[in-house]
């Protein structure tokens, strides 16, 4: 069974690599091949049909065509505009216009003018085909003038390194000019020479590759130091691995921490509007997830309106949500936890009856399905720094939003009138009143302005997570934790408990699983209360012994 | 005093009319009532098998109802509480007098019910894929066993994707953890080596897959192919796959397979990161039969939707439903125990342009398919079973469940009998 599975494998990269020098020479000098190339329209016939193994079949003879026109079928098939006519089985490229498709033969490259959906069938593919595709489309790109797009293709070649495709990069090291392009040649070189015969060139692979990050180093010496029988190099690998080792363990905590960081972005945004009802006014909001949600739901709304912008529709949504969610509210403030302020435990019933309003409200408007929310481009993808750390993009924006967000916030509470009097009111109720200050109103904005940080919240939760209309019940445990923990009341408190709850999560998380995380980290915050019942900053002044 | 009286008058002469109506009425019509979430967090899964069920009885009232009686629906809303399902269930049929319950999605909620349904001796079809290691006398499980889903799909991704590492990755909770189980020590008896599987656990709903995924990639990068089997739950998989994306995972480098991803899922999602990966089901959208054709069309002009969509527990009560009324038909009654003797061996046509038959243990015959996700987020056939594959309640791959085997025609009747001990152990 293995052998015959090896055979096959080798006789496909057999057909594979002929395949490829024909199709390269095609790409490179367009030789022009008669109409009825036989082996071209055979694939063709291979591609239509539903078995995947023929349609696999229909790639090799397609490569092995050594017809011009097999690179477009390729890119059309890769790019899903690869369709069959269901009554003949004529094998077109169809462009999509609304309802309609433009269709035009394959073969003789006649428009066949526009068709109706229902009479097409479209050309699927399966991993399998996609890998095959993309790997002779690389090895294509090998030749391509732009070095940058040689540089990537030997880089996807490079990470999928083998017996079949290691020699191509060799080969290209000796007409290659691109300094960058030469690297990446160079380190399949050495890779290659790791299981050459002779030691010498052995151990000058190994100082070439000592401290290089590239998975596939790690993954071939992993794999060499088992099987080698030299000594001398044995000794020289371990040494090597241990290097490369020590590197990535470095980076691993790097990544670690950002993870942390980014999980504890998310808890600071949750919950630092929960630190302001909960601070200033004393009221426990369990309404306060569902008011991120609306935040959510808010993003979902701005998208729908404008599909075309969706990095626009984002940032016009931050203001949108902080709005929305600012005005529930305040109309929540007014017309039911007003008459229950000192009575923390009917405002918690209210407060809740209130999520499960807000729940089931969004059930009915939206439907109980979740919503997409698209994300746009420049949110998507990573930042590499080296080939074992990259950091998420959606990641590194909620990072920076929660840094704006918050400093937006403090210079509210600090340089503002309304923040002057909110901080007066949070201090010290009677002083403040006896002072002018109308603490009734400033009660419904400091609820507010809660409120739309909870929306704003919600915002930036639309990019990572479901909007749905459970979305607040996910994130309301862990905010109350990061205000308890942080101490009440306190905006620094809340940024400095959600950031390292988050950090600690993360590094517990490895070796605990994250159920048991969350655990121990509930468990340290129990006990840490019983130590500091008043949090991380206890808020100080004669306020907050009364 | 006085306004008191006639609110108490009122009240009474409602609950008279309301009596009187039902038993003027319970002569011509059959009940069947429905068990789903309609609020709560299965809202989302359930509310969809809720209309299922009313299109599928209206439909069968246009062909004239059942035993020329009408049938009509009892809705009833359990609101994602697992007691509460028993509660409802038990009102379902000593108040209401349904003739079978179609519902349940969840395991807790199943394990629930299953009491209520023994003690009264009625009927449920249950339709969704579950993790076996259950047969009951009262329950038909029309959606997939283990073996009718994990394991075709596990033999896909080593036979024909050579996958020599697993990521066994599931939400936190009994169906994973059960079909984990089997999943495991069935790659072991196949000498998949222990340090080549990995297994991972997270809670419900989890939204921070940061460090898992990060695991996941690190697992991955030790030479060998690798995939990873989720029996991730429904909303915690939209934050999985994203992160995949943005780490740079894509299903050609490490395929996801998944058992409770579908279309219903995709649709609420963009399905941009999720391209290419695998889910395995008893039924897809896309299927391309005349029947499966039908029903789409159906389902869209009485949802007065365009964009909705099918899935697999659809054409389980598809299935179900009309398995019942075959069964009902050939007893020429729906007393339970007589629809249960008649069910077994009832043959209707599932949407996939086969046959699907109710076994003696209770569940039925199902064809598996493995589907690609698209960016249209349907489902594209890559592979699928040569024959239909019958439900298995006691898995074969645990120590504990694979000397048990299950039968419920008379005068056998038992749904775990040990074939080593030669003794029917619990139910008869």
């Amino acid at each position: 069974m293995n052998s015959l599975y090896g055979t096959r494998i080798f006789t496909q990269i057999i057909a594979l690599i002929s395949g490829l020098i024909f199709l390269g020479g095609v790409f490179t000098s367009t030789v022009y091949a008669k109409p009825e190339n036989s082996t071209f329209t055979n694939s063709l016939k291979l591609l239509a049909q539903i078995n995947y193994k023929k349609k696999e079949a229909g790639i090799d003879m397609l490569a092995a065509s050594n017809d011009p026109r097999s690179i477009d079928v390729v890119k059309a098939l890769i790019g899903g505009k690869l369709y069959y006519v269901k009554k003949n089985k004529v094998v077109v490229f169809a462009n999509k216009k609304e309802a309609i498709y433009e269709i035009t033969s394959v073969l003789t490259g006649e428009n066949l003018g526009p068709i109706k959906k229902r009479k097409l069938k479209k050309i699927n593919t399966n991993n399998r085909i996609r890998t095959k595709i993309k790997l002779i489309l690389n090895r294509l790109n090998l030749n391509h003038p732009e070095p940058q797009v040689r540089l990537k293709a030997a880089n996807i070649i490079l990470e999928d390194l083998n017996e079949g495709n290691k020699d191509i990069l060799i080969a290209k090291l000796a007409t290659e000019t691109n300094v960058e392009v030469r690297k990446v040649l160079v380190i399949a070189s050495d890779i290659a020479d790791l299981t050459s015969s002779e030691p010498e060139k052995q151990l000058k692979a190994l100082g070439n590759l000592s401290g290089c990050l590239i998975p596939v180093v790690y993954k071939t010496l992993t794999q060499l130091i088992e099987t080698e029988k030299n000594k001398s190099v044995k000794n020289e690998i371990r040494a090597v691995l241990a290097g490369i080792e020590t590197r990535r363990s470095i980076f691993a905590f790097f990544e670690t921490l950002f993870f942390g960081l980014s999980q504890g972005s998310i808890f600071v945004l949750a919950a630092i509007g929960l630190a302001i009802t909960f601070g200033v006014i004393g009221v426990i909001n369990m309404a306060h997830g569902e008011l991120i949600m609306i935040g959510a739901y808010t993003t979902f709304v701005i998208q729908l309106l404008m599909p075309n912008s969706i990095g626009l529709s984002l940032f016009l949504a931050v203001p949108a949500a902080f709005i929305v969610s600012g005005c529930i509210g305040i109309i929540i403030e007014r017309t039911v936890i007003r008459f229950l302020y000192g009575r923390p435990l009917e405002t918690l019933l209210a407060t809740f009856g209130i999520s499960l309003v807000l729940q089931q409200a969004v059930r009915t408007i939206f439907s109980p399905l979740n919503q997409s929310v698209k994300t746009p481009e420049w949110m998507s993808g990573s930042i590499m720094i080296n080939e074992v750390f990259s950091l998420t993009m959606n990641r590194v924006v909620i990072l920076i939003f929660l840094l704006i967000v918050f400093s937006g916030l403090l210079l509210v509470m600090k340089k503002t009138s309304i923040g002057l009097r909110v901080r007066a009111v949070s201090q010290n109720r009677n002083m403040a009143r006896a002072m002018g200050v109308h603490a009734a109103s400033i009660d419904a904005l400091t609820f507010g302005l809660g409120s739309g940080i909870a929306g704003v919240a919600g915002v930036a939760l639309s990019q990572l997570t479901n909007v749905g209309p459970n979305l607040g019940q996910a994130y309301i445990i862990d905010s109350f934790m990061v205000v308890v923990f942080g101490g009440v009341g306190n905006l620094w408190g809340t940024l400095i408990a959600g950031l390292s709850l988050g950090t600690a999560n993360k590094f517990i998380e490895p070796f605990a699983g994250p159920v048991l995380a969350k655990i121990l980290i509930l468990v340290f915050i129990i006990i840490f209360i019983q130590k500091r019942p008043m949090g991380l900053f206890p808020q100080k002044g004669r306020a907050a012994v009364a | 005093m006085k306004k008191r009286f006639m609110w108490l008058t009122v009240a009474a002469i409602f609950i008279m009319t309301n009596v009187l109506m039902n038993q003027a009425l319970a002569g011509d019509i059959i009940k069947v009532g429905v068990l789903h979430s309609l609020s709560g967090t299965m809202a989302i899964s359930e509310t969809t098998l809720k209309d299922t069920m009313l299109m599928l009885i209206e439909k069968q009232n246009k062909k004239g109802g059942l035993l020329g009686k009408k049938l009509e629906a009892v809705v009833v809303d359990p609101a994602s509480n697992w007691p509460l399902f028993a509660e409802k269930a038990r009102e379902l049929i000593q108040k209401k007098k349904v003739s079978a319950v179609f519902g349940c999605w969840t395991s807790v909620s199943r394990k629930s019910v299953l009491p209520v349904f023994e003690e009264l001796n009625s009927l449920l079809f249950y339709p969704v894929q579950y993790e076996g290691e259950e047969s009951s006398k009262n329950v038909f499980y029309t959606g997939a066993a283990p073996n009718q889903q994990a394991i075709p799909a596990v033999n896909y991704l080593m036979n024909e994707i050579g996958v020599k590492r697993w990521v066994l990755a599931g939400t936190d909770y009994v169906y994973p953890r059960t079909t984990n189980k089997i999943l495991e020590a069935y790659l072991r008896s196949k000498g998949v080596a222990k340090k080549d599987i990995m297994i991972n656990y997270t809670p419900f709903g989890h939204s921070d897959w940061q460090s898992i995924v990060a695991d996941i990639k690190k697992f991955g990068s030790a030479g060998k192919k690798t995939a990873v089997v989720s029996t991730i739950n429904g909303d915690a998989n939209v934050p999985f796959y994203k992160e995949l994306g943005n780490q740079g995972i894509s299903s050609e480098n490490i395929p996801v397979v998944a058992f409770s991803v579908g279309e219903e899922e995709l649709s609420g999602i963009d399905t941009k990161p999720l391209v290419g990966h695998l889910a395995a089901w008893n039924y897809f959208m896309s299927v391309d039969t005349d029947i499966n054709d039908e029903f789409i069309e159906n389902w869209l002009s009485y949802i007065k939707n365009k964009k909705r969509v099918t899935n697999d527990p659809m054409e389980a009560h598809y299935i179900g439903f009309n398995m019942w009324v075959k069964a009902v038909e050939k007893a020429g009654t729906t007393d339970s125990d007589a629809v249960q003797e008649a069910i077994i061996g009832i043959t209707v046509p599932n949407l996939s342009g086969g046959y699907a038959a109710m076994m003696p243990n209770h569940h039925i015959t199902k064809p598996v398919l493995i589907g690609e996700i698209q960016d249209d987020g349907q489902f594209e056939v890559v592979w699928q079973t040569n024959g239909l594959v019958a439900g298995d309640a006691w898995s074969d791959y645990l120590p504990g469940s694979k000397d048990l085997i299950s039968d419920w025609r008379y005068p056998f009747e038992c749904g775990n009998f040990n074939v080593k001990t030669g003794k029917c152990s619990g139910q008869k």
